[in-house]
Protein backbone atom coordinates (compact mmCIF):
# COMPACT_ATOMS: atom_id res chain seq x y z
CA UNK A 1 0.00 0.00 0.00
CA UNK A 2 1.44 3.46 -0.84
CA UNK A 3 1.55 6.18 1.60
CA UNK A 4 0.20 9.13 -0.32
CA UNK A 5 -3.25 10.36 0.04
CA UNK A 6 -6.48 9.36 -1.75
CA UNK A 7 -9.49 11.25 -3.56
CA UNK A 8 -12.32 9.51 -4.66
CA UNK A 9 -14.59 11.43 -6.41
CA UNK A 10 -18.61 10.08 -7.92
CA UNK A 11 -19.31 11.81 -10.70
CA UNK A 12 -23.06 11.79 -11.80
CA UNK A 13 -24.00 14.80 -13.94
CA UNK A 14 -23.05 15.17 -17.35
CA UNK A 15 -23.55 18.92 -18.21
CA UNK A 16 -20.76 21.04 -19.14
CA UNK A 17 -20.42 23.19 -16.19
CA UNK A 18 -20.55 20.20 -14.04
CA UNK A 19 -18.25 18.61 -15.98
CA UNK A 20 -15.54 20.72 -14.57
CA UNK A 21 -15.19 19.96 -10.73
CA UNK A 22 -14.82 16.61 -11.49
CA UNK A 23 -11.65 16.96 -13.69
CA UNK A 24 -9.99 20.36 -11.94
CA UNK A 25 -10.23 18.32 -8.58
CA UNK A 26 -8.77 15.08 -9.63
CA UNK A 27 -6.08 16.90 -12.31
CA UNK A 28 -4.81 19.53 -9.10
CA UNK A 29 -4.87 16.30 -6.49
CA UNK A 30 -2.92 14.02 -8.48
CA UNK A 31 -0.15 17.44 -9.00
CA UNK A 32 -0.41 17.48 -5.11
CA UNK A 33 0.37 13.35 -4.96
CA UNK A 34 -2.69 12.09 -4.26
CA UNK A 35 -3.95 8.50 -5.81
CA UNK A 36 -7.19 9.57 -7.50
CA UNK A 37 -10.28 8.14 -8.62
CA UNK A 38 -13.38 8.83 -10.36
CA UNK A 39 -16.08 6.83 -10.28
CA UNK A 40 -18.77 7.97 -13.59
CA UNK A 41 -22.41 6.81 -13.38
CA UNK A 42 -25.49 8.05 -15.11
CA UNK A 43 -25.04 11.08 -17.29
CA UNK A 44 -21.37 11.62 -15.70
CA UNK A 45 -21.04 8.53 -18.29
CA UNK A 46 -21.49 11.83 -20.89
CA UNK A 47 -17.94 12.53 -19.81
CA UNK A 48 -16.25 10.15 -20.58
CA UNK A 49 -17.54 10.08 -24.32
CA UNK A 50 -14.95 10.32 -26.97
CA UNK A 51 -16.23 12.92 -28.34
CA UNK A 52 -17.70 15.46 -25.78
CA UNK A 53 -21.17 17.74 -26.87
CA UNK A 54 -21.58 19.27 -23.31
CA UNK A 55 -24.06 21.81 -22.91
CA UNK A 56 -25.19 24.12 -20.44
CA UNK A 57 -28.76 25.36 -20.02
CA UNK A 58 -30.50 28.10 -18.16
CA UNK A 59 -33.41 26.28 -17.17
CA UNK A 60 -34.51 25.89 -13.96
CA UNK A 61 -30.88 27.20 -13.16
CA UNK A 62 -31.59 30.70 -12.15
CA UNK A 63 -28.08 31.19 -10.57
CA UNK A 64 -26.32 31.36 -14.32
CA UNK A 65 -25.53 34.32 -15.33
CA UNK A 66 -26.95 35.96 -18.52
CA UNK A 67 -24.63 37.57 -21.07
CA UNK A 68 -25.78 40.86 -22.02
CA UNK A 69 -27.94 40.99 -19.25
CA UNK A 70 -30.49 38.75 -20.76
CA UNK A 71 -32.53 37.60 -18.17
CA UNK A 72 -33.59 41.11 -17.40
CA UNK A 73 -35.69 41.79 -20.73
CA UNK A 74 -35.85 38.17 -21.75
CA UNK A 75 -38.82 35.74 -20.59
CA UNK A 76 -38.07 32.40 -18.82
CA UNK A 77 -39.63 30.82 -21.70
CA UNK A 78 -37.50 32.19 -23.92
CA UNK A 79 -34.55 29.79 -22.71
CA UNK A 80 -36.85 27.22 -23.69
CA UNK A 81 -36.67 28.13 -27.88
CA UNK A 82 -35.08 25.25 -29.42
CA UNK A 83 -31.58 25.99 -29.98
CA UNK A 84 -31.32 28.22 -27.14
CA UNK A 85 -29.07 25.48 -25.42
CA UNK A 86 -26.71 25.44 -28.34
CA UNK A 87 -26.25 29.29 -28.38
CA UNK A 88 -25.87 29.08 -24.53
CA UNK A 89 -23.36 26.63 -24.14
CA UNK A 90 -21.12 28.08 -27.12
CA UNK A 91 -21.27 31.42 -25.68
CA UNK A 92 -20.51 29.82 -22.27
CA UNK A 93 -17.41 27.62 -24.13
CA UNK A 94 -16.06 30.75 -26.09
CA UNK A 95 -16.34 33.04 -22.47
CA UNK A 96 -14.23 30.19 -20.69
CA UNK A 97 -11.56 30.42 -23.45
CA UNK A 98 -11.26 34.33 -23.83
CA UNK A 99 -10.91 33.44 -19.58
CA UNK A 100 -7.86 31.15 -20.19
CA UNK A 101 -9.86 28.21 -18.72
CA UNK A 102 -8.89 24.88 -19.81
CA UNK A 103 -11.75 22.93 -21.91
CA UNK A 104 -13.09 19.63 -20.48
CA UNK A 105 -11.42 17.42 -23.04
CA UNK A 106 -7.89 19.36 -21.87
CA UNK A 107 -8.69 18.45 -18.48
CA UNK A 108 -9.91 14.79 -19.34
CA UNK A 109 -6.37 14.56 -21.05
CA UNK A 110 -4.22 15.77 -18.44
CA UNK A 111 -5.97 13.40 -15.65
CA UNK A 112 -5.51 10.13 -17.91
CA UNK A 113 -1.94 11.55 -18.39
CA UNK A 114 -1.57 11.83 -14.89
CA UNK A 115 -2.77 8.57 -14.50
CA UNK A 116 -6.10 9.10 -12.16
CA UNK A 117 -8.48 6.24 -12.81
CA UNK A 118 -11.40 6.84 -14.20
CA UNK A 119 -14.05 3.89 -13.71
CA UNK A 120 -17.14 3.89 -15.79
CA UNK A 121 -20.78 2.04 -13.86
CA UNK A 122 -21.07 -1.32 -16.02
CA UNK A 123 -25.23 -0.87 -14.79
CA UNK A 124 -25.40 2.83 -16.29
CA UNK A 125 -23.55 2.09 -19.27
CA UNK A 126 -25.93 -0.97 -19.55
CA UNK A 127 -28.91 0.94 -19.02
CA UNK A 128 -27.82 3.66 -21.38
CA UNK A 129 -26.84 1.34 -24.45
CA UNK A 130 -23.56 2.80 -24.36
CA UNK A 131 -20.86 0.69 -26.14
CA UNK A 132 -17.44 0.14 -24.93
CA UNK A 133 -15.89 1.76 -27.96
CA UNK A 134 -18.29 4.97 -27.50
CA UNK A 135 -15.86 5.75 -24.04
CA UNK A 136 -12.57 6.74 -24.09
CA UNK A 137 -9.93 4.33 -23.73
CA UNK A 138 -8.05 3.74 -21.35
CA UNK A 139 -10.61 3.27 -18.31
CA UNK A 140 -12.16 0.55 -16.59
CA UNK A 141 -15.36 -0.63 -15.80
CA UNK A 142 -16.95 -1.59 -12.61
CA UNK A 143 -19.75 -1.17 -9.96
CA UNK A 144 -20.30 0.12 -6.52
CA UNK A 145 -18.38 -2.51 -4.86
CA UNK A 146 -15.47 -1.66 -7.26
CA UNK A 147 -15.99 1.69 -5.59
CA UNK A 148 -16.11 1.18 -2.25
CA UNK A 149 -12.75 -0.72 -2.77
CA UNK A 150 -11.05 2.72 -3.14
CA UNK A 151 -13.54 5.01 -1.31
CA UNK A 152 -13.07 2.72 1.83
CA UNK A 153 -9.77 3.59 2.11
CA UNK A 154 -9.60 7.26 0.83
CA UNK A 155 -9.11 10.75 2.53
CA UNK A 156 -11.16 12.57 1.01
CA UNK A 157 -14.47 11.60 -0.79
CA UNK A 158 -16.83 13.38 -3.16
CA UNK A 159 -20.34 13.02 -4.90
CA UNK A 160 -20.67 15.81 -7.39
CA UNK B 1 24.53 32.38 -11.41
CA UNK B 2 20.47 32.40 -12.42
CA UNK B 3 18.24 32.70 -10.00
CA UNK B 4 16.63 29.96 -11.36
CA UNK B 5 17.12 27.02 -13.94
CA UNK B 6 13.77 27.47 -15.58
CA UNK B 7 11.20 29.18 -16.22
CA UNK B 8 7.65 28.82 -17.13
CA UNK B 9 5.24 31.27 -18.80
CA UNK B 10 1.70 30.98 -17.48
CA UNK B 11 0.44 33.79 -18.18
CA UNK B 12 -3.11 34.25 -19.73
CA UNK B 13 -3.87 30.76 -17.80
CA UNK B 14 -6.97 30.23 -15.02
CA UNK B 15 -7.03 27.47 -12.55
CA UNK B 16 -5.69 24.95 -12.16
CA UNK B 17 -3.75 24.95 -15.34
CA UNK B 18 -0.96 27.20 -13.58
CA UNK B 19 -0.35 24.37 -11.19
CA UNK B 20 -0.65 21.45 -13.40
CA UNK B 21 2.02 23.03 -15.76
CA UNK B 22 4.01 24.10 -12.53
CA UNK B 23 3.62 20.29 -11.66
CA UNK B 24 5.04 19.01 -15.03
CA UNK B 25 7.96 21.19 -15.30
CA UNK B 26 8.99 20.02 -11.85
CA UNK B 27 9.51 16.73 -12.57
CA UNK B 28 11.59 17.29 -15.39
CA UNK B 29 13.87 19.31 -13.04
CA UNK B 30 16.66 17.74 -11.32
CA UNK B 31 16.51 17.68 -7.06
CA UNK B 32 17.43 21.14 -5.88
CA UNK B 33 16.85 22.96 -9.11
CA UNK B 34 15.22 26.22 -9.08
CA UNK B 35 11.98 26.76 -11.19
CA UNK B 36 10.17 30.42 -12.03
CA UNK B 37 6.49 30.84 -12.74
CA UNK B 38 4.89 33.95 -14.50
CA UNK B 39 1.16 33.73 -13.80
CA UNK B 40 -1.68 36.45 -14.15
CA UNK B 41 -4.09 33.97 -12.03
CA UNK B 42 -4.68 36.01 -8.84
CA UNK B 43 -5.48 32.90 -7.33
CA UNK B 44 -2.41 31.49 -7.89
CA UNK B 45 -0.94 33.80 -5.04
CA UNK B 46 -2.53 31.20 -2.32
CA UNK B 47 -2.16 28.15 -4.37
CA UNK B 48 1.45 28.03 -4.71
CA UNK B 49 1.85 28.50 -1.36
CA UNK B 50 -0.98 25.56 -0.83
CA UNK B 51 1.07 23.63 -3.58
CA UNK B 52 4.52 24.27 -1.97
CA UNK B 53 3.16 23.03 1.57
CA UNK B 54 2.03 19.80 0.29
CA UNK B 55 4.29 18.64 -1.78
CA UNK B 56 7.18 19.85 0.18
CA UNK B 57 8.87 21.78 -2.58
CA UNK B 58 9.83 25.17 -1.29
CA UNK B 59 8.79 28.27 -2.58
CA UNK B 60 11.28 31.06 -2.65
CA UNK B 61 9.67 33.72 -4.05
CA UNK B 62 6.24 35.02 -4.30
CA UNK B 63 5.72 38.44 -5.63
CA UNK B 64 3.79 40.37 -7.72
CA UNK B 65 4.77 43.41 -9.87
CA UNK B 66 1.04 45.17 -11.56
CA UNK B 67 -0.68 42.53 -12.18
CA UNK B 68 1.38 39.74 -12.59
CA UNK B 69 2.99 37.10 -10.44
CA UNK B 70 6.34 35.61 -9.91
CA UNK B 71 7.17 32.57 -7.93
CA UNK B 72 10.03 30.52 -7.55
CA UNK B 73 10.21 27.12 -6.41
CA UNK B 74 12.88 24.90 -5.57
CA UNK B 75 12.39 20.98 -6.06
CA UNK B 76 12.96 18.76 -3.36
Amino acid sequence: MSDSKKLAIIATKGSLDWAYPPFILSTTAAALGYETRIFFTFYGLQLLRRKLNLQVTPLGNPGMPMPMAMDKWFPVLGTALPGMQAVMSGMMKQKMRAKGIASVEELRDLALEAEVVMIACQMTVDLFDFQQSDLIDGIEYGGAATFFEFAGESDICLFI
Amino acid sequence: MAEFDQELDASGLNCPLPILRTKKALTALQSGQVLRVIATDPGSVKDFDAFAKQTGNELLESSEDGGTYYFRIRKN
